[in-house]
């Protein structure tokens, strides 16, 4: 369990990068906390610069989008679906849970 | 159509080959690559390449599972030598020929030289053979290193090598690097990166000689001045690689003239990337690359044009530990304005403008709203570009005419050097 920040430090519609190894991206979009892998699998961009809308993330560099609940690209270049991770709220707090396991292809 | 032939195996041939695909071609699909390697991302090239962090399998731009879902038949270091008058069969310099029903021309371009012998120790840096020397001689100590060109591919390399410990000069010929691209007041913010990475920048001269003997041993400028080197990059720009079109009916000139929708003068022969001339425009861009081929295979397999691209002109640079990001079609006179951040640290976003209207952007380290920005100026551009020249309907019956011999004069942005 990673502790992230407080929820009011990330207002809806923004993001925060996590460093750890490898980097997790949380976002807070339409009411919800999402968490996932921050690099794209496509090339080194960080997903939490990434444009949002809704609950899909686009790449900063090149136009690939992210959907947030499943870590599934929606498009190329990236090809990889990232990571998902659980995501709790206890006391304020923003923890992520940490999935070990790669997601299922997409 | 029966057999569709890709001429040029990086990021355009396999998106068109991709397109190809996904737009139901079920024939046969041959993929003609000059290179050994399959398909790579050459932006990373310059960047973590060079310095060790990217290895060569981190550039695949495919794996196998999607190799073995496109069905080609892939000939790696094979180079077309020839295209026949009706271009229907593709000369290859390993004698064979490919007789085809399709052509999807995507040879790119290669990086220029200066002229003259090459000397050790004098690199271009375009392909993953040419990255892979320039590195190994780089990983050999630390070195004098002189950088000919300041556009994207010399500043990125200066930064890579500033960052590895090497002494770094960066000669450019005009008065500021990235000029053309955007314009003087933001070029001279961007030029002073080299500065804070370390790198000595010279600027407004050119290069009178490359001094050495066996091996490099300086870069002699034409104001007199000479800078040692054991290491030199040129990095001057791109050439289209059409000359292997010679003997056909293609219009050539600074690339494969083709209309707004990738078609050249024949119908089943389109043209992608860095090669292609596109409605008078040739754009050295990634986003083109990959922006391009779907609309060049609709209109190969409608057998005309039914559909234009025009992307909006995007491209970005990793240099110094700062990203550079730069969208729109920015004329000369536009004004630049910041709205964010500050040009002193940090880094800002910047919109240009001309009679109160944005036509650009320009971010360093602001990648979200300039995201934002982008796609603003990506849908406005699509509705003022589609209203007076709609691409023509799928009711035209008759195939657009051959493109006009002259390119137009191109988009200033849409050069990346």
């Amino acid at each position: 369990m990673i502790p992230v920040c407080r929820l009011e430090e990330l207002p809806e519609g923004e993001s925060v990068r996590v460093d750890v190894e490898p980097p997790i991206a949380v976002f807070h979009t339409d009411g919800e906390l999402y968490a996932i892998d921050d690099t794209c699998t496509h090339q080194d961009a960080s997903l939490s610069e990434g444009f949002l809308e809704g609950c899909l993330v686009e790449c900063p560099l090149h136009e690939a989008s992210f959907d947030l609940r499943t870590g599934v690209p929606t498009c190329l270049p990236a090809r990889r679906p990232v990571r998902t991770h659980r995501v709790t709220v206890d006391d304020g707090m923003i923890h992520v849970h940490r999935s070990e396991k790669e997601n299922a292809a997409a | 159509m029966r057999t569709v032939t890709v001429v040029g195996a990086s990021l355009a041939g396999l998106y068109a080959a991709r397109e190809l695909r996904a737009q139901g071609f079920d024939g046969r699909l041959v993929i003609v690559g000059e290179e050994q390697h399959r398909p790579y991302d050459r932006p990373p090239l310059s960047k973590d390449f060079l310095s060790g962090k990217a290895s060569e399998s981190d550039l695949a731009l495919s794996d196998d599972e999607e190799t073995l879902e496109l069905g080609a038949e892939w000939m790696f270091g094979v180079r077309a030598r020839g295209l026949d008058a009706r271009g229907r069969t593709v000369l290859l310099d390993n004698g064979r020929t490919v007789s085809t029903d399709g052509l999807v021309i995507a040879t790119g371009a290669r990086a220029r030289r200066l002229p003259g012998p090459q000397l050790p120790g004098v690199h271009t840096l375009r392909t993953l053979d040419e990255a892979r020397a320039l590195r190994a001689d780089l990983h050999r100590g630390t070195r004098r290193v002189v950088v000919i060109g300041g556009g994207f591919i010399g500043a990125e390399t200066a930064s890579s090598c500033a960052a590895m410990g090497h002494d770094v000069t960066v000669v450019e010929a005009a008065p500021l690097p990235l000029l053309g691209q955007l314009g003087p007041e933001m070029a001279a913010v961007c030029a002073r990166l080299h500065e804070r990475g370390g790198v000595r920048l010279v600027t407004g001269t050119g290069v009178a000689a490359i001094e050495g003997g066996t091996r490099v041993t300086g870069v002699r400028l034409t104001d007199g001045r000479l800078f040692p080197a054991d290491v030199v990059v040129v990095g001057i720009g791109a050439t289209p690689t059409t000359e292997w079109l010679a003997g056909s009916t293609l219009a050539v000139h600074d690339g494969v003239l083709c209309d707004d929708g990738c078609v050249t003068s024949l119908p089943q022969v389109v043209a992608v990337g860095d090669v292609a001339r596109v409605g008078g425009v040739r754009a050295e861009h990634w986003t083109s690359a990959t922006a391009q081929p779907r609309v060049a295979v609709r209109n190969l397999l409608a057998g005309h044009t039914v559909e234009h691209v025009r992307p909006l002109p995007y491209f970005w640079s990793d240099q110094y530990g700062s990203r550079l990001q730069f969208a729109g079609r920015r004329e000369q006179g536009d004004v630049p304005r910041i709205v964010e951040g500050s040009t002193e640290e940090g880094g800002f976003l910047a919109v240009y403008e001309r009679d109160a209207r944005t036509t650009a952007v320009l971010a360093l380290d602001r990648p979200r709203p300039f995201t934002r920005l982008r796609r603003e100026l990506a849908r406005a551009d699509a509705q003022s570009t589609t209203m007076p020249s709609a691409p023509a309907s799928a009711a035209t019956p008759e195939p657009t005419p051959a493109p006009a011999p002259a390119p137009a004069s191109a988009a200033p942005a849409a050069v990346a050097v």
